[in-house]
């Protein structure tokens, strides 16, 4: 379905009795619903993870090609549909720099912020930093989605001092975006909400005392309390979201309410809300109501398991002995490809929401990260890092490349700056770095 | 306690600095006690609240950590907008906002500024300034205007309260009311009633003879339970997040057998340090506790229940017999299942959580690269047994160090499988529970409940544990002395944990100089 200008002009007039700043024009498609009318720019682009526990078998996912044209081996063989629109970063490394390896723990750490945390202070992971640029004039800065039904996410705001919490439950998820304070942007007439309109004199009023905290504050307190105050501001932005006009979104439709399913760790709740969540995310998209989303399937020593079986994917990475004729951990490796073919599940649904003339998978770039190399040993090396999609032609696709040793910070690095994050290098200590993947680099 | 008309405080009164204290978040159960304290039990609170960060094994530590998030943000503001909304609706209005406006679609400043004037005081634990006061009533009357209906404009109003950093982190300035906070946040996991408020306002807390008044008080009333049961319940780490069961390995466990689980060993607490008075190390030997039909299954001995298909279990009073070996929370459910896998039981998992929040040992993680081939798998015929399968794993000395402090312990309790029930086999092999602690043998469940009740660490961990739940911290080292002599007294006084509570709470370093 497209819109012409004239019709979103008209629908706005029908509803300009209220007073209410009319959009920025520049915020207007054009005819096709793929670029803002008035600059003729792409939609904007879409940053996602995926954090998948308990990485790869040796052996058995490294091509044996590097370049273009390469050919996934068995546990990559799920993501062969997006062989052409992936980059398979093989061989890099996180870092310890003598300090412990807390493992599971770890490993998530380096692989979202580049470096670990003292104490248990930690750093703006990459997805905030993505957010810091691209999420700002969305309702939501980001969404954050667990599929193993904890609520801890992988991803960290500067300085506090443990994950952000995440959602396990895909109609809570509903309820959030598409509840009562969703407003549908291509509805012919827009009417500021009232209590929106109060909720932010409320807050204007009462601004100044908030900051009146009573107590002789140290340092730690005060980031704290800056922290607070930083996580208002962005509730009176939403206030602002919702008080506009939104900027006409063809592609955008309501997302169906998904039924109240069973939220947990066995492997069919998590298939099952991983597809719930990947529809629910392709809409919030589709509607402008976000552009950064973290998906974690699990901490590595999550409860992910199957029904009937006594043992958790993290238990089996410890106790299954190698098969001697195959070589690997079967029952690990099993859920090393459901893993990877339920990731490819969750992609193939961004990639079949149409927008436009393409897909809302066409703005996106999904970076892929595991916690270790060889689960069974912890390994911090030798390790497989994915990005998916292109980003709107910010991304060269469909490479192979080989980084042996090389900090895994590379490829967050190169994102950051393909989604025009002013940053140089990024990582601490030998996690650092300040070079990019340029052959990924368009 | 509901709010009441006549309220009556006093000027802030200036205290001496204390030592630096962290200003901590509300927890949520104490968000929800506060909320029910003030509005009544009927509001409902809609939503989650972020999960506590839990450091030096308690959440109240975490709390002096955590800050708000933009997610956690977005959660307080949707719950203080549906706790004021049910606030001002048309049922509970007359009673919980207590005056009417002139006119319903209209400011009424002089309505508003009582009502906010009396609930603040509750929320934010102290007078409001009279900028805040004029600050809220200013809200209530924009959003009035831009709503065109009193009590809905009344309402944004105490949501911003409700979402403002002086409700949500528990302020830390040297008050009177910063003091009256600290005890009842310690005493009843709860914000201070108005007498205590009444009573800090008048500078009483501030006299030793006054301070004690107000804790005898608090000790004696009903509301204790709440500060007992919050203790513990950090302490064991009840955080309603049980580890889920394989339910074709173990089809009498359920989540609600989880929940009643974690009750039963409250009650059990409760019971025997409250209502009894009793010796606060006999919770590990203690033979009385309470069932309901689902436990009753899992522990395998008759509980009758008469209520209806669906209804909310009764729970009845049970005595397990002389000679048995359930004996003592360590036998309960809420410790052998919650500290074991989905699948099977763990003695290293058991035993190390006996050492780190019974005894405040610390055991250390593993080492990255420990291989469980052999500990786990459970069908090998050569080793039937749990403790053939650690014992093979002790082999290795890197992970000997700590499997040789903490199996010896778990290997005890391995009469109970990973949901709790009793067994005395595996794999058709006979189950070997002997084992020591600190040079004292035994050969069973029941004889490591005996030898952890009688080990010294075991009172003075509760010691150290419930100073450092108090204070937000762990105790420093300048404080050791003080602790040492609560732990003195305790023994002293026959281990009675509410007494080790008033002595906390009338003592100088949760007080500041009196």
């Amino acid at each position: 379905m497209t819109i012409s200008r004239r019709r979103v002009l008209r629908g706005t007039l029908a509803g300009a009795a209220v007073t209410v700043p009319l959009p920025f024009l520049d915020c207007f498609l054009n005819g096709n619903g793929d670029a803002l009318a008035a600059t003729g720019e792409a939609l904007p682009v879409v940053f996602g993870t995926w954090f998948q526990p308990l990485g790869l078998n040796p052996g058995r996912w490294i091509p044996d090609t590097t370049g273009p044209n390469f050919e996934n081996k068995v546990e990559l063989k799920p993501y062969d549909r997006f062989r052409d629109r992936m980059n398979l970063i093989s061989g890099v490394r996180y870092f310890l720099d003598g300090r412990p390896n807390e493992t599971h723990i770890t490993g998530p750490q380096i692989a979202m912020s580049g470096e670990i945390p003292v104490a248990s202070t930690s750093a703006p992971s990459i997805d905030n930093l993505i957010a810091d640029v691209i999420g700002t004039r969305t309702r939501f800065r980001s969404i954050e989605v667990t599929l193993d039904g904890t609520r801890r996410s992988v991803s960290t705001r500067a300085g506090a001092p443990s994950a952000t919490p995440a959602e396990p439950s895909p109609a809570a998820l509903y309820a959030r975006i598409f509840g009562p304070e969703f407003k549908d942007p291509n509805a012919a007439e827009f009417t500021p909400d009232a209590g929106a309109l109060a909720r932010k004199s409320v807050l204007s009023a009462v601004s100044d005392v908030r900051r009146n905290f009573a107590g002789g504050l140290g340092a730690a307190d005060k980031a704290r309390l800056d922290e607070y105050f930083t996580s208002l501001r962005q509730v009176e932005q939403q206030l602002d979201i919702e008080l506009q006009k939104p900027a006409p979104l063809p592609a955008c439709t309501r997302a169906g309410s998904p039924d109240e399913k069973s939220v947990g760790a066995l492997v069919s709740e998590v298939e099952s809300n991983s597809q719930l969540f990947a529809s629910l995310l392709t809409h919030a998209v589709a509607c402008g109501q976000t552009r950064v989303f973290n998906v974690l399937v699990g901490y590595g020593t999550s409860a992910l398991r199957r029904a009937g079986s006594n043992e958790t994917w993290h238990g089996w990475t410890h106790e299954e002995p190698i098969d001697d004729k195959l070589g690997y951990q079967p029952n690990v490796t099993w859920f090393i490809e459901w893993a990877n073919r339920t990731c490819a599940a969750f992609l193939g649904q961004l990639a079949a929401a149409k927008e436009g003339p393409g897909t809302v998978f066409d703005r996106m770039v999904v970076l892929w990260q595991t916690d270790h190399g060889i689960a069974r040993s912890h390994t911090m090396d030798n390790l497989p890092v994915m990005t998916f999609g292109n980003a709107g032609g910010r991304l060269r696709t469909g490479l192979h490349i080989s980084a042996p040793g090389d900090p895994a910070a590379r490829v967050g690095l190169t994102v950051q700056q393909a989604l025009g994050v002013p940053v140089s290098s990024w990582g601490a200590l030998s996690n650092a770095t300040a070079r990019t993947i340029t052959e990924i680099v368009a | 306690m509901k709010l009441v008309s006549a309220f009556v405080l006093g000027v802030m009164i200036a205290a001496p600095v204390q030592a630096a204290e962290a200003v901590r978040r509300l927890s949520a159960d104490q968000y929800r006690n506060i909320i029910h304290d003030v509005f009544g039990a009927s509001i409902e609170l809609g939503g989650k609240l972020a999960p506590d960060l839990r450091l030096e094994g308690l959440s109240a530590i975490g709390a002096a950590r955590v800050s708000i998030t933009a997610q956690d943000m977005e959660q307080y503001d949707a719950m203080a907008r549906s706790i004021a909304a049910q606030v001002v609706n048309e049922k509970n209005r007359r009673q919980m906002v207590g005056c009417a406006p002139a006119s319903p679609s209209a400011p009424d400043d002089a309505c508003t500024g009582a009502f906010l004037t009396k609930a603040g005081a509750l929320l934010f634990r102290r007078p409001l300034t009279a900028a805040e006061k004029d600050a809220h009533v200013a809200a209530a009357r924009a959003a009035t205007v831009a709503t065109g209906d009193f009590h809905r404009g009344l309402s944004f109003a105490l949501a911003a309260m409700l979402s403002s950093p002086q409700f949500l982190f528990r302020e830390t300035a040297a008050t009177p009311y910063a003091k009256a906070a600290r005890l009842s946040f310690f005493l009843w996991d709860a914000g201070p009633d108005l007498v205590l408020l009444e009573a800090a306002g008048r500078g009483e807390l501030d006299t030793p003879k006054g301070l004690a008044r107000q804790v005898d008080r608090m000790m004696a009333s009903p509301r204790i339970e709440a500060g007992v049961r919050a203790f513990f319940s950090d302490n064991f780490a009840f955080d309603g997040a049980a580890v889920p069961k394989e339910t074709s390995l173990f089809p009498k466990f359920s989540t609600r057998v989880a929940a009643d689980a974690e009750e039963q060993t409250l009650k059990t607490v409760v019971d025997l340090l409250l209502t009894q008075k009793g010796d606060y190390r006999d919770l590990f030997t203690t033979r009385k506790t309470f069932l309901t039909p689902d436990l009753a299954a899992i522990y395998r001995v008759p509980v009758a229940s008469d209520v209806p298909n669906g209804a909310p279990e009764t729970w009845t009073a049970f005595e397990f017999p002389e000679g048995d070996q359930r004996m003592g929370i360590l036998t309960q459910v809420a410790f052998t299942a919650f500290h074991s896998p989905p699948g099977r039981g763990s003695p290293t998992l058991r035993g190390k959580a006996l050492r780190e929040m019974v005894l405040c040992q610390k055991v250390p993680a593993p080492p990255a690269d420990v291989k469980f081939n052999l500990v786990n798998d459970t069908s090998n015929p050569l080793y039937k047994t749990a403790r053939k399968r650690l014992a093979a794993h002790r082999e290795n000395p890197v992970c000997a160090g700590c499997h040789k402090i903490v199996d010896p312990l778990g290997l005890a309790l391995e009469n109970f499988d990973g949901a709790g029930e009793y067994r005395t086999q595996e794999n058709g092999e006979t189950i070997d529970t002997t084992g020591e602690l600190d040079g004292v043998a035994f050969h069973d469940a029941a004889g490591l409940a005996k030898a952890v009740r009688d080990n010294p660490a075991t009172p003075a961990c509760v010691v150290n544990r419930l100073a450092s739940y108090a204070l937000g911290r762990v105790p420093t080292a300048s404080e050791g002395e003080w602790v040492r002599v609560l732990g003195k007294d305790f023994a002293a006084h026959g281990y009675r944990f509410p007494d080790l509570m008033r002595a906390i709470a009338v003592s100088d370093k949760l007080n500041g100089a009196n």
